[in-house]
């Protein structure tokens, strides 16, 4: 179809950067590898030359496998370059330029990876059950015990030790779909379960459709749904991201919606950037300009509801934002005002809240090294404000500050926890 | 391709090989600044100690291999471009060495360190470290003293150069020396220090400097000026300095900022108005008080449309926010942008803008003008498509004539961004060919071989394009 993959590069998008280097300081991967090449400025500049042909694809590949996608440059540039754009056209053109190298096995697992994994509700939820057999069932003691889990590659071993505890599979399907107000609802509110969050933090959503009704909203976890998409965006699958987008939109498009929520800062993320995928289907685009308009991240929408607010917290917390959150959501305030608004809470915002943590989608067990050199960074930055609380508000950065607190043996000082979790704990919903 | 390998074997000896850079990726990332023109190195070394500097620099000069410093990179006026090929030494990895003696009001910096986090660590003494840039928050203070930098508190403060007492000096031919010292007064010989900052890195290689720090002043205050007239607008910034007041900053917006601001991101400013004057007074606050309601009167006088007086840290930052906005808002326009610093003496500058505006409509160019208008230094930015032959040949032209305006009324090519390679052609309209020669011989004293950052500040015959892309014909050594 196409038949050069470096046409697929956004060489326009890449004129609007100046090269003035506001971007060095606010990038995570030039601050541990210290290299122009592992910057924003470095990274853009290589997809123009690129494009101009000066370098060969093979050249761009390690920098921008590199680079978390954090955004945190968007941020901070003065004149507004698409960063995002630039690096998932980079993806994009990489992914064409590799495929025919690939060795048949790859291709398979792959594809059985993002056909069959992500999208499917089914398979992620089977996942689930075995990780709550594997948990329940003395396996892992077993594990833990022969010492089985130092084969594996530090990589798998370090986030085997934090994952949540699963559901069990009885009480999964026991869920309910659909929960309405005490009260005459005050929000329709559609829930955005996600694949990932479901699967592995399928309490934290629980909680969160519930302190919606406790906020006075009707939640629907409407059925259908699939993954948002993102880490086949980010893994240059760009038709995949599309298919599963449509889905998505025509789920939460049966029912008027006030907003479709959702509690994992990266997919909120890609939510909320439907529309971009549709540059050329003006149809799609309107639709999922609508989906879109529609999308917040919990935090929003919590924070306008009045929630009861009634167990005091006498603990010190901080907050880790989600890179997308912030940089992609532009959401910043609501979050802290909510742990704010908790009684006893002792808030201390980090001294770089911006910097990622390293997490980034599947960066951490694909980039383990680089990802560890830069969650050492932010957990100095942590034990620097001596929380016993760290407040997340994305699955992967609530995996990566747990993994943090394993690897400085702060596990019985310190507790990472979701947002959500917190608040459903101050409202009286659960106790952790 | 021998060659190469050899030096690269010795380089080792000097510089741990993960800080020796040769991959192609490596090399096309530190061909660039933020000025045009683009040059491959043939190796980077991200250099962290003197020891390296100087043993680097003896290789160089005993192989006669073209060496150029840099930063990060921020530099507007082609400073760090390798145009001869050779090496790079990227100081931006030298580990951070920052000591503040509050006694002599002096603080002791290595060349990595970031210009903002100087002022931020005096400040923790009650000092402050006045020069500004723009790009403070992450230019190295090196690049900073390289190139001489500026920013809007020079009005009130000075430049770099101004607080610079003493340096460590790694020479062309690898030796080390101390220029200056830690005493304010300090008349013992030429004064090298001063030679040695805006040198632009061709006459040595900064690996320490001992830099003048001033007691911070307890408060400041911020307003905002309206004009109808741009006339007005600049006779009021004479009749502030004249009136006994000195701000720290007085910087400019025309009609061309304020619009394209509004339509960008609307700030209620008034589009109609033809200028704005953005004021910081620092100081005690009892003066700073008096001295904002003294302007506030001195404005009305001048027929300013309305005079704003910030009350809150909060409505400061939101005054200051629509000048932080020119820039993405015009670079939203075009992708282009050309930011260009000539300055006039202060009396001039009202007819400078004049001139400015004829230079806009003559050569059909979006040009904008806003800067630190209370030192004379504007800076016209040009919006424009270097992809666009055409138009660039317009802009080319444009700005050979604001260079010209520049000089004929007494000014200079460059308040603060340096020659580099943009402005070299141009430096014989400035300077005579004596004055030229006397800078020629003393670079030939110090670097003989002219190994050290070359093709730069001076002119070359066929060098007459300043803002586009040339080819990496100059290069004339490989390693």
């Amino acid at each position: 179809m196409n038949p050069n993959p470096k046409d697929k590069l956004a060489y326009d998008e890449t004129f609007t950067c100046i090269q003035c280097g506001t971007c060095l300081p606010a990038c995570p991967t030039y601050k541990t590898m210290g290299t122009e090449t592992q910057s924003p400025r470095g990274r853009i500049n290589l997809v123009k030359m690129a494009a101009e042909g000066k370098i060969s694809l093979d050249e761009l590949k390690d920098p921008i496998d590199l680079c978390l996608g954090c955004r945190a440059c968007e941020t901070a540039c003065p004149t507004n370059v698409p960063y995002g754009v630039i690096l998932e056209s980079a993806k994009l053109a990489l992914h064409e330029h590799n495929r025919p190298s690939q060795s048949r096995m790859e291709v398979f697992k792959e594809n059985l990876f993002y056909n069959h994994v992500f999208p499917r509700k089914k398979v992620m939820s089977t996942g689930a059950g075995l990780l709550w057999f594997y948990q329940k069932s003395g396996v892992r003691r077993l594990v833990e015990k022969t010492g089985l889990l130092n084969s594996l590659p530090e990589s798998l071993a370090t986030f085997e030790r934090t994952l949540p505890a699963a559901t069990a599979p009885v009480r999964r399907r026991r869920r309910p779909k659909r929960l309405e107000p005490q009260q005459a609802p005050r929000y329709k509110v559609g829930f955005f379960t996600g694949c990932i969050m479901d699967a592995l933090f399928d309490r934290i959503n629980d909680l969160g459709m519930r302190l919606l009704v406790l906020g006075g909203c009707t939640v629907v976890a409407a059925d259908g749904q699939t993954c948002c998409g993102a880490l086949h965006l980010h893994g240059g699958r760009d038709d995949q991201a599309r298919e599963l987008a449509r889905k998505n939109i025509e789920v939460f498009e049966q029912e008027a919606f006030d907003y479709v929520v959702n509690t994992a800062g990266g997919c909120g993320a890609l939510l909320h950037e439907y529309p971009a995928l549709f540059a050329d289907d003006p149809e799609w685009q309107i639709r999922a300009q609508s989906f879109a308009d529609h999308t917040i991240d919990i935090s929003v929408l919590l924070a306008r509801l009045d929630l009861p607010f009634n167990k005091e917290i006498r603990k010190r917390a901080t907050y880790q934002p989600s890179c997308h959150m912030t940089n992609v959501q532009k959401v910043r305030d609501e979050p802290r005002q909510l742990i704010r608004r908790i009684k006893g809470i002792d808030f201390r915002e980090l001294h770089d809240p911006n910097f990622c943590c390293g997490s980034a989608g599947i960066y951490n067990v694909v980039q383990f090294d680089e990802s560890m050199k830069i969650l050492d960074v932010k957990m100095a930055d942590v034990k620097s404000r001596d929380p016993e609380l760290i407040v997340t508000t994305n699955p992967g950065c609530l995996l990566q500050m747990k993994a943090g607190i394993e690897r400085e043996g702060l596990q019985d000082r310190m507790q990472a926890l979701h947002l959500v979790e917190l608040l459903a704990e101050a409202c009286g919903l659960e106790k952790r | 391709m021998v060659l190469k390998t050899e030096i690269v074997q010795q380089l080792r000896r000097i510089i741990k090989p993960g800080r020796i850079l040769t991959k192609e990726a490596d090399l096309v990332s530190y061909g660039y600044d933020a000025s045009f023109g683009f040059y491959k190195p043939d190796v980077v070394l991200q250099v962290k100690n003197e020891n390296e500097v100087s043993a680097v620099m003896k290789l160089a000069n005993q192989l006669r291999i073209p060496v150029t410093p840099r930063g990060q990179a921020s530099s507007l006026s082609g400073g760090p471009l390798p145009v001869k090929g050779g090496m790079v030494l990227d100081f931006s990895q030298w580990s951070k060495s920052l000591k503040i003696d509050s006694e002599d009001l002096v603080a002791v910096v290595s060349p990595g360190v970031i210009t903002a986090d100087l002022d931020d660590a005096a400040a923790r003494y009650g000092l402050m470290y006045p020069p500004d840039p723009g790009s403070s928050h992450f230019s190295t203070i090196g690049g900073n003293l390289a190139e001489n930098s500026g920013g809007p508190r020079c009005l009130k403060y000075g430049v770099t150069k101004d607080y610079v007492i003493g340096l460590k000096v790694v020479t062309p031919q690898g030796e080390v020396i101390r220029t200056g010292g830690r005493t304010v007064k300090n008349v013992t010989g030429y004064d090298l220090t001063k030679l040695i900052v805006g040198s632009e890195g061709t006459l040595g290689i900064i690996t320490e400097a001992t830099l003048r720090l001033l007691p911070r002043p307890l408060s400041t205050q911020t307003m905002m000026l309206t004009f109808d007239h741009f006339v007005d607008s600049g006779k009021t910034v004479t009749r502030i300095l004249t009136s006994g007041i000195l701000p720290a900053k007085v910087e400019m917006m025309d009609q061309a900022s304020i619009r394209a601001v509004e339509a960008y991101q609307p700030q209620n400013l008034p589009v109609d108005a033809e200028a704005i004057l953005l004021i910081e007074l620092d100081g005690h606050p009892a003066a700073v008080a008096d001295e904002a309601e003294r302007i506030r009167s001195l404005a009305k006088a001048m027929a300013a449309r309305s005079v704003k007086i910030a009350h809150s840290s909060e409505e400061a930052r939101k005054l200051w926010k629509a000048r932080k906005l020119v820039s993405p808002a015009i670079a939203s326009k075009k992708p282009t942008k050309i930011s260009e610093d000539a300055t006039v003496p202060r009396s001039k500058i009202a007819e400078f803008c004049h001139r400015l505006q004829e230079i806009r409509n003559t050569y059909k160019i979006d040009l904008v003008v806003f800067g630190h208008v209370g030192d004379g230094n504007l800076h016209p930015n040009i919006i424009c498509d270097k992809r666009n032959r055409e138009e660039m040949k317009r802009v080319q032209k444009a700005i050979e004539e604001i260079f010209h305006a520049a000089i004929d009324l007494g000014g200079t090519l460059s308040g603060e961004h340096g020659i580099g390679t943009m402005k070299r052609a141009y430096m014989p309209w400035e300077l005579s060919p004596v004055e030229l020669d006397m800078m020629k011989r003393i670079k030939l004293a110090w670097d003989p071989n002219n190994i050290l950052n070359p093709s730069k500040i001076f002119p070359a015959p066929d060098r007459s394009w300043c803002c586009r892309n040339e080819p990496e014909s100059e290069r004339q050594t490989r390693l």
